[in-house]
C-alpha cells in the first residue's frame, strides 16, 4: 500500500553517516604545500613568541579522512539533494529557473576567480566593465538612475533600502519624527523585518477581501507625519499585481515619504513595467530569482539596489563609475550609508547575470517573462480541476503572474489532509516539495508554485497529474498521504530538537554531550 | 495553452497591470545572442583581467590567497548543490546534513557548541554578533579596537546605527595590542560587548584575551571574538578564552578570491536559550526520525527569526551562502586535525621570512608592531621618499602586486602597508618581493 507509485520513483538512500563517524585516526586528505629549510632555519621556533597561554594544546577535532572518503560521503550527500538540475522544482517565490551553464564556466574562469579585490583597478577592467555595464542595464529594466551591487541577497538590498530611507530623513533633519514604515502582510517578511532590523517602527497593512491587496483607505489611514516610507513587494506571491502602487506612491509622497519596492518577483514583469516609470524611488532585483543565476543551496545569492537620481548620493561605497577611458571604483558618495558588506558584491554571479542578460537580450527577456506567465496560468486552470484546491481572489485575478497561492483548506477540512502532508507525498512521486507561504498563512492550508520559463507543458502536466493522485488518495485512503514520505531518503522527522534545549545540537559536540549514553 | 487558459492573447494574462504604467518604449540593452557570441564576448572582456596567477600578490586584508585542493571545486560544482534551494529535508537531506557537518567543524575550530546558518561575510557576522548583545543586554553601546579595519567598522556602524553606539579603544602604539587601561576606563553599565579581532587586521595576534574577557564579563558585557580560521590551527581558540560569541571568515577554508565575491561569515555562540534566541539566522539541528539508523534535520526555533516573526525580529536572513558552507566543510575535512595544524604554521613561518627579509631594507620599519603576527603584517615606509601608492606602481611593474596600502585608514601608521604572506608563497616569490622593494625604495 504504501510502497511505489505511478511513477516508480525512489529517491537516492545512502543512511550516509555523519562524517564524524566516518575515516580513521590519522587520515588525511591533503598534504600541505612544505615550508623550504632555508625558511626554517631562518625563523627558528616561531611558535615559541606566542605566548603560551595563546597557544593552541589540542589541533581541532576535524574529521579524518581520505581524499577519495571525502570525495565519496560529499558526491552522496549532493546525490541527496534534490536541485533545479535533478527534476520539476518549481518551488514558489524563488523562481527556480535552470541556470545556462556556460555563465557557470564565466564565474569559474580564474580571470574571476584568481582576482583580488584590492588590487589595482587598471589589472580588472575587465571585471569592472562587466559590473558597471549591468548596473547600467539594471538601470535600463527598472527606470531607475543608479544601481549598486553590493547586497548579497533580498533581505540584505531591503536593509540597505531601509539605511537609505533613514539617511535621507536624517539629511533632511526629520529622522526622528520619521520613525515608521508601512508594508503589507503578503509582502516578503524581509520587507516588515529588514526596516525594522534598520530601526523603524512597522505598520502592516492587510489586503481587502475582494482584492487581494489593500484598501487605499487603509493606506491613508495609516500615513501620518510618522511616515518615512513604504517598503512593499509587487507582484505579490499570490501573482496578484497590486494595482492599486501608483496610488500608494502618490499618497507617500504627498506625505513626505519615500516608496522601496520589492522587485523579487520581477521574472513576470521584465520589459513590461519599470518600476521607476512608476514613481517608486527604491527598488531591488534578486540576481538569483529573475536573472538566473543558480540558487546554490540558499546562497550565495546576489541582490542589486535601485534608486532615482536624488537617492544615488546616499548608495553604498564604492559604485562602479567609468570615466570614458577606465572603469573605476567610486568612493567620492557624499552622503553615502558606508558600507552593508565587504567588498562590492557576489561577483560570480554578477558575471553570470551579465552573461544571462546579454545572452537574453530585450526580446529574450520580455519572451521569459510571457512564457513564465503562460505556464503558470496553464498551470493554475490544471490544478483548479484537483478536488480540494481552491484559489483565492480567483475573481477578482482569474489571471496571475509569476505564481499563484492556492488554498486546500477545502481538502484539509473533507479529509483531513493538509498542505504539511500533501508536500511530504510529493516527494514520493519524484518532485521538490513547493512552497507554501511566509508567515502569517493569509490563505489557509497555501500552496504555491512558480512555474518559471524553463519547464514545459509536460511538466506541467504532470504536476497536474500528481496533484490529482495525490488529492485521489487523500479523499479514498489519507492515512498513505498523512504518513508520506514514502520513498524519501528518511522517514518523518522527530522535530521535538526544534524546541527542546536538552536534545537540539547544532554541532556533533554538543550532539556527543547531550549524548553521552550512545556509544558512537 | 492559451486556448486551455481561456485567452486569445498572452498580454491577455497581464490585466492585473494598468494600461498607463505599463512600459512601452524600446529598453537600450543588446540584441539577443548565441552562447559562443557571448563566450567570445566576455573572454574578450576577462583578458583585461591580471589574475594573481599571472602576478604573484600578496594582498589579504580580508581576502586571503591561499590553495583550493580540485575537490573543493569539483562538489561545489555538483549540480545538484549548485541548483537547488529551499526544498525540505526529505528532498535536500545531503544539503541539511552538509550545514550540519560545516557548523560542526566551525564548532571545533572555534571551540563553541552552537553555529548557526553560514551568513554573507565578516563584517556582516560582526554586525548580527554585535546587535544580538545589544538585544542580550539590553544595553547601548559596544566597545571595538581601533585597530579594526574601517570598512569592517563601516558596516558595524550600517547596522548598529540607531540600536547602539560603536565606541573605538585605543591600542600601545608600540605593540598594537588593545590598551586594557582605556578598555577600562571606557566600558561601563551601558557597555553591551566588547568586540575584539584575532588576528586583528593590522596581521598581529591580540595576546590578552583572556583579560579581555574578564573585563567585559566584570560589567556584566558579552565577549565577542572575530577570527580569520586557519590560524585556529594553531591559536587558543577563542571559546577558550571566554568568547560568548565567536564570528569570522571562511572564505580561506576553500573560497577563490573571486574579486571579494566568495566570502562565507560564520557565527558561533553558546548554547544558551538567550543566544538562541537572539541569532537572527536559522540553526540546524540533528534530530532522529522514525526509522532506526537514519539522520534528519530540523530547526531550532524557527518562530524567533524573520521568517515567521517579520518585524517583531527586528532583524534580517535569508538567502545566505550554503554553497560555500558546504565547500568548507570539504575543506576542513580535506585538512583534518593535523593539516589544519601544519597548514597554520607553514603559513606563520613564510609570513614570518618575508617579514625578516623586508624589514632587512634600508629605509623600512617592519612590522611596525612589536608583537607576534600570523598571515599578515605592517611595513611603514617612512624612511623613504617614495608613497605606498608609488612604490605598489613600481612594484606591478616587476609584476608583483604589494600590500594594501594604510596611508589613509591610519594616518598615524605614516606611511604603511599591509602584506600577506600565505602557504602559497615560496620562497623565490619572498625573495623576489623583497628584491623588488628594494629596488622600489631606493
Amino acid at each position: 500500500m504504501t510502497e511505489g507509485t505511478m511513477t516508480g520513483f525512489h529517491s537516492v538512500t545512502w543512511r550516509e553517516p555523519i562524517i564524524y563517524q566516518l575515516g580513521g585516526e590519522g587520515r588525511r586528505g591533503s598534504r600541505v604545500p612544505p615550508v623550504e629549510e632555508e625558511i626554517k632555519a631562518s625563523v627558528g621556533d616561531i611558535l615559541s613568541r606566542i605566548p603560551e597561554k595563546m597557544r593552541r594544546r589540542n589541533p581541532p577535532k576535524l574529521p579524518e579522512l581520505s581524499e577519495p572518503e571525502v570525495v565519496r560521503h560529499f558526491i552522496r550527500l549532493s546525490q541527496e539533494t534534490y536541485g533545479v538540475d535533478s527534476g520539476i522544482h518549481i518551488h514558489g517565490t524563488c523562481t527556480m529557473k535552470y541556470s545556462p551553464k556556460m555563465n557557470d564556466a564565466f564565474a569559474r574562469s580564474p580571470k574571476v576567480a584568481s582576482t583580488h579585490p584590492l588590487q589595482d583597478v587598471e589589472t580588472v577592467q575587465g571585471t569592472l566593465a562587466i559590473m558597471y555595464q549591468l548596473q547600467r542595464w539594471l538601470c535600463e529594466l527598472s527606470g531607475m538612475a543608479e544601481f549598486s551591487l553590493q547586497p548579497r541577497g533580498g533581505s540584505h538590498a531591503v536593509f540597505t533600502n531601509a539605511r537609505i530611507i533613514s539617511a535621507y530623513h536624517k539629511l533632511n533633519g526629520e529622522l526622528e519624527q520619521r520613525n515608521e514604515i508601512i508594508t503589507t502582510v503578503l509582502s516578503h517578511p524581509c520587507n516588515g523585518g529588514s526596516p525594522a532590523a534598520a530601526g523603524f517602527k512597522v505598520i502592516t497593512l492587510y489586503p481587502d477581501e475582494e482584492t487581494g491587496y489593500p484598501d487605499i483607505e487603509a493606506l491613508k489611514a495609516a500615513v501620518s507625519k510618522r511616515t518615512a516610507g513604504l517598503m512593499m513587494t509587487d507582484p505579490y506571491d499570490t501573482g496578484v499585481f497590486d494595482s492599486n502602487i501608483e496610488v500608494y506612491i502618490k499618497i507617500i509622497h504627498e506625505a513626505g515619504g519615500l516608496v522601496a519596492i520589492d522587485q523579487a518577483n520581477a521574472n513576470s514583469i521584465l520589459a513590461r513595467l519599470r518600476i521607476g516609470d512608476v514613481g517608486a524611488d527604491l527598488c531591488h532585483f534578486n540576481l538569483h530569482k529573475s536573472f538566473s543565476t543558480p540558487h546554490a543551496s540558499a546562497g550565495p545569492g546576489s541582490a542589486a539596489i535601485g534608486v532615482k537620481q536624488e537617492l544615488a548620493k546616499f548608495l553604498p561605497i564604492p559604485i562602479v563609475k567609468f570615466d570614458g577611458e577606465k572603469y573605476y571604483l567610486d568612493y567620492d558618495i557624499p552622503h553615502s550609508i558606508g558600507k552593508v558588506g565587504e567588498f562590492y558584491g557576489v561577483i560570480p554571479n554578477v558575471v553570470r547575470a551579465y552573461a544571462w542578460i546579454m545572452m537574453m537580450g530585450a526580446e529574450g527577456l520580455r519572451e521569459a517573462s510571457e512564457v513564465a506567465v503562460i505556464n503558470n496560468n496553464y498551470l493554475i486552470r490544471k490544478l483548479l480541476e484537483v478536488r480540494g484546491v481552491t484559489l483565492p481572489w480567483y475573481k477578482a485575478h482569474p489571471f496571475r503572474l509569476q505564481e499563484a497561492r492556492f488554498s486546500l483548506q477545502k481538502m484539509k477540512e473533507e479529509t483531513g489532509v493538509g498542505i504539511a502532508d500533501v508536500n511530504h507525498r510529493i516527494v514520493d512521486y519524484g518532485f521538490q516539495d513547493m512552497e507554501t507561504s511566509h508567515e502569517p498563512w493569509i490563505i489557509p492550508e497555501p500552496l504555491t508554485p512558480e512555474p518559471p520559463e524553463t519547464v514545459t507543458k509536460e511538466d506541467l502536466d504532470s504536476i497536474a497529474h500528481v496533484m490529482h493522485e495525490i488529492s485521489r488518495e487523500a479523499y479514498s485512503d489519507p492515512e498513505i498521504v498523512k504518513t508520506a514520505p514514502h520513498n524519501a531518503a528518511i522517514s518523518r522527522i522527530d522535530n521535538s530538537p526544534s524546541s527542546d534545549p536538552t536534545k537540539w545540537a547544532m554541532t556533533w559536540r554538543a550532539y556527543l554531550k547531550k549524548n553521552r549514553s550512545e556509544r558512537q | 495553452m492559451l486556448d486551455e487558459i481561456g485567452v486569445k492573447t498572452a498580454e491577455d494574462l497581464f490585466a492585473d497591470i494598468p494600461e498607463k504604467i505599463r512600459f512601452k518604449g524600446k529598453l537600450s540593452l543588446p540584441s539577443p545572442k548565441s552562447e559562443y557570441e557571448v563566450k567570445k564576448h566576455i573572454e574578450s572582456l576577462l583578458s583585461r583581467n591580471k589574475t594573481s596567477d599571472e602576478l604573484i600578490s600578496f594582498l589579504g586584508a580580508g581576502c586571503w590567497p591561499h590553495f583550493v585542493p580540485a575537490v573543493c571545486d569539483e562538489i561545489n560544482c555538483r549540480s545538484e548543490f549548485l541548483t537547488a534551494y529551499a526544498g525540505d529535508v526529505y528532498t535536500d537531506l545531503g544539503r541539511y546534513q552538509s550545514f550540519f557537518e560545516f557548523q560542526s567543524m566551525i564548532g571545533e575550530l572555534v571551540a563553541m557548541d552552537v553555529v548557526s546558518f553560514p551568513w554573507y561575510d565578516w563584517g556582516t557576522v560582526a554586525a548580527d554578533a554585535v546587535r544580538m548583545a545589544l538585544m542580550i543586554t539590553g544595553r547601548r553601546e559596544v566597545l571595538v579596537p581601533r585597530t579594526i579595519g574601517p570598512e569592517r567598522l563601516s558596516i558595524l556602524r550600517t547596522y548598529c546605527e540607531g540600536q547602539g553606539g560603536i565606541k573605538l579603544i585605543d591600542y600601545h602604539p608600540e605593540s598594537g595590542q588593545l590598551n586594557l587601561e582605556d578598555l577600562r576606563a571606557k566600558i561601563s553599565s551601558n557597555t553591551a560587548a566588547v568586540y575584539i579581532e584575532n588576528p586583528t587586521y593590522l596581521g598581529f595576534i591580540e595576546t590578552a584575551g583572556d583579560e579581555v574577557s574578564q573585563i567585559a564579563h566584570k560589567d556584566g558585557a558579552l565577549f565577542i571574538v572575530g577570527v580569520e580560521p586557519l590560524s585556529l590551527g594553531i591559536l587558543t581558540p577563542p571559546g577558550d578564552y571566554g568568547a560568548d560569541i565567536v564570528c569570522g571568515e571562511g572564505q580561506p577554508l576553500g573560497m577563490h578570491l573571486s574579486y571579494g565575491g566568495a566570502t562565507l561569515g560564520f557565527l558561533a555562540c553558546k548554547d544558551e536559550k538567550a543566544f538562541l534566541s537572539a541569532v537572527p539566522h536559522r540553526l540546524v539541528t540533528i534530530a532522529k526520525t522514525q526509522r532506526e539508523g537514519e539522520w534528519g534535520f530540523t530547526y531550532v526555533l524557527p518562530e524567533r527569526t524573520m521568517f515567521a516573526a517579520r518585524d517583531k525580529a527586528k532583524s534580517f536572513t535569508g538567502t545566505a551562502t550554503a554553497l560555500w558552507a558546504i565547500t568548507a566543510a570539504v575543506y576542513m575535512s580535506l585538512l583534518g586535525p593535523q593539516g589544519i595544524k601544519e597548514l597554520a604554521q607553514s603559513i606563520i613561518e613564510k609570513s614570518q621570512y618575508a617579514m625578516k627579509r623586508i624589514s632587512e631594507i634600508k629605509g623600512l620599519n617592519v612590522p611596525i608592531f612589536d608583537s607576534p603576527h600570523f598571515e599578515e603584517f605592517t611595513a611603514n615606509f617612512d624612511g623613504t621618499r617614495k608613497t605606498v601608492q608609488e612604490i605598489n606602481k613600481n612594484l606591478l611593474d616587476s609584476r608583483i602586486i604589494g600590500g594594501k596600502d594604510l596611508s589613509r585608514e591610519f594616518p598615524e601608521l605614516g606611511k604603511a602597508a599591509l602584506f600577506c604572506v600565505t602557504e602559497i608563497h615560496t620562497k623565490p616569490d619572498i625573495d623576489r618581493l623583497t628584491n623588488a622593494l628594494q629596488e622600489a625604495v631606493r
